[in-house]
């Protein structure tokens, strides 16, 4: 196969028939019931949540739901979420720290919405508190970058002890898009920025932003969804079983340290 | 007399200068408020703690600037000053700028921290800087907030960040993002140290700054009609298609929305945090 570029990889992760967080959470987990409601405004669908097993081990899974075709997309806002989402994820993620159940995330978002709602209920505040909660919650938590991780919207559930993308995944700052308006005054030259950004999952792993690589097969996720499941199931099995025996001390202690040299020991 | 002539040759200048473009007015010795339109003189502006003397508008400040209103004088050590910016993506002509910018502004990054006193009180202060980068965070600003938050808990001192920032640094890319992570875990470990933490919004506050540290004071303050939010006010007008009311994300409207908890006049705003410090002692 020829080279993949950053930008065939952003097309990748964007792809409509790409699996979504739904998908890997039906596939990944058994029992799943999914809980609603931030218990302060509303029940955020960009956002799903709830309790399930990984062999037979209680789990709290948190997704950010894209849709696969228009209607879906409408429902799901494009995987946008308000603050009531981000809020929802924070009183799951309590949850399952009281019931020492271990946390899994699935990022895939083109960002936190920009709307006037979500800046009148703070969008930068349920970020902001979601993230810091996130660095010291006491159970094990893995986040996996599925599809797009785009922006703060992606780091609100994208703060654990194992940060993982799978291969064509991209994570990024902003768009590439929005990162050509900006600093290329051109949205056109979002290839050209795509190559310059590092948003592919070997670039973020170079990096030391994320811990590891979930292989999928060639052309994407969606041609061969099984396999892609194995390993992602594989991938947390093992993790959450090593992330379980540390004593909470040490698992706190890890965490921080990760995110205490973001951007260092870098080049 | 002497007044008179004063007074002429200002208006002298005063009718000249209405003839020149604002940007102009800012090399020279008058400024034009952009809120009442008014001609001020700029040293009287600066004895206003730069405050239009007609209007209220508060204009934006530099680190060197806010430091000297707030801190005690003589008082202001400064911290993680060797901490510079980096350029984790290679990215192309940025250094280039960064340093160009330094020389041109004389400013070192996008925030200025250290020790000092505000009112006898001992306390650890970062203020950010809109002149360099528009306050944006990347690497260094990250490393440098965090720095001050391990300062505060390392010394048992209170923690005050004057934040003014248009986000993170695009040109740092995914390692900006992640000083949203690092600054909001040191935050975590200030609380758990049960240390006082003010955060001051200031003219602009946005994006990753206030998704991450500006949003997680104990105490959050504002100056006045400044502008705070998440999103900028373009992107969401180009998402709803539609232009956005008077005052949204004005430090107004998040006091109405419960976001913040006082706005504070410049004039007051050092006895604010003063008193704040020591009803936490």
């Amino acid at each position: 196969m020829s080279k993949i570029t950053a930008w065939d990889r952003v097309l990748l992760a964007r792809k409509a028939d790409r699996p979504k967080a739904c998908e890997y959470i039906n596939e990944i987990f058994e029992d799943f019931i999914e809980l609603h409601g931030d218990r302060c405004y509303g029940d955020d669908k960009a956002i799903i949540g709830g309790i399930a097993t990984l062999n037979k081990i209680p789990v709290t899974v948190i997704g950010e739901q894209k849709g696969k075709n228009a209607k879906e997309n409408i429902e799901r806002n494009f995987g946008m979420p308000n603050p009531e989402g981000y809020r929802k994820a924070l009183r799951l993620m309590k949850q399952a720290e009281k019931f020492n159940r271990p946390i899994i995330t699935f990022i895939d978002t083109p960002g936190a919405y920009p709307g006037m709602g979500a800046e009148e209920r703070g969008q930068g505040e349920a970020i902001a508190r979601n993230i810091m909660e996130m660095s010291s919650l006491k159970v094990p938590i893995i986040c996996i970058v599925i599809g797009e991780g785009s922006s703060g919207g992606a780091l609100a559930i994208g703060v654990g002890d194992k940060v993982v993308m799978l291969e064509n995944a991209i994570y990024s700052i902003l768009s590439p898009e929005g990162f050509a308006s900006i600093l290329y005054k051109d949205s056109s030259k979002a290839k050209e920025a795509a190559e310059n950004m590092k948003i592919t999952a070997k670039d973020l792993k170079n990096l030391k932003i994320i811990d590891d690589i979930i292989k999928e097969p060639e052309g994407g996720a969606q041609e061969d969804f099984e396999k892609v499941i194995k390993n992602i199931k594989k991938y947390l099995e093992k993790n959450i079983k090593e992330l379980k025996s540390m004593k909470v001390e040490e698992l706190l202690e890890k965490r921080y340290e990760k995110i205490r040299n973001f951007g260092k020991n870098i080049n | 007399m002497v007044i008179d002539k004063v007074r002429k040759i200002n208006e002298k200048e005063e009718t000249r200068t209405k003839n020149v473009k604002a940007a102009d007015m800012m090399i020279g010795k008058w400024v034009k408020c952009d809120q009442c339109k008014e001609i001020i003189y700029k040293e009287d502006l600066h004895k206003n703690l730069s405050v239009c003397p007609n209007c209220g508008k508060h204009f934006r400040l530099s680190a060197r600037r806010r430091i000297k209103q707030i801190a005690d004088e003589g008082t202001f050590e400064e911290i993680g000053k060797e901490i510079l910016t980096q350029d984790p993506l290679n990215f192309e002509g940025y250094l280039k700028k960064v340093q160009s910018l330094k020389e041109k502004t004389k400013i070192e990054e996008a925030v200025k921290c250290g020790i000092c006193e505000i009112e006898g009180n001992r306390t650890v202060l970062a203020v950010m800087d809109g002149n360099f980068l528009m306050g944006s965070m990347g690497e260094a600003v990250g490393e440098r907030i965090t720095v001050a938050i391990e300062k505060a808990i390392e010394e048992k001192l209170p923690l005050v960040i004057f934040c003014v920032s248009g986000g993170a640094r695009m040109q740092e890319g995914i390692v900006s993002l992640m000083q949203m992570a690092k600054t909001s875990a040191a935050v975590k470990k200030l609380n758990e140290a049960g240390l006082l933490y003010i955060t001051i919004l200031t003219d602009p506050t946005t994006g990753g700054v206030t998704a991450s540290f500006a949003s997680l004071g104990d105490i959050i303050l504002a100056e006045p009609k400044a502008l705070i939010g998440f999103a900028g006010p373009r992107v969401i007008e180009q998402t709803i298609r539609q232009k956005l009311p008077e005052g949204f994300q004005s430090s107004e409207f998040l006091l109405e929305h419960g976001f913040i908890d006082k706005i504070v006049e410049r004039k007051d705003m050092k006895s604010t945090i003063a008193k704040l410090i020591e009803l936490h002692k």
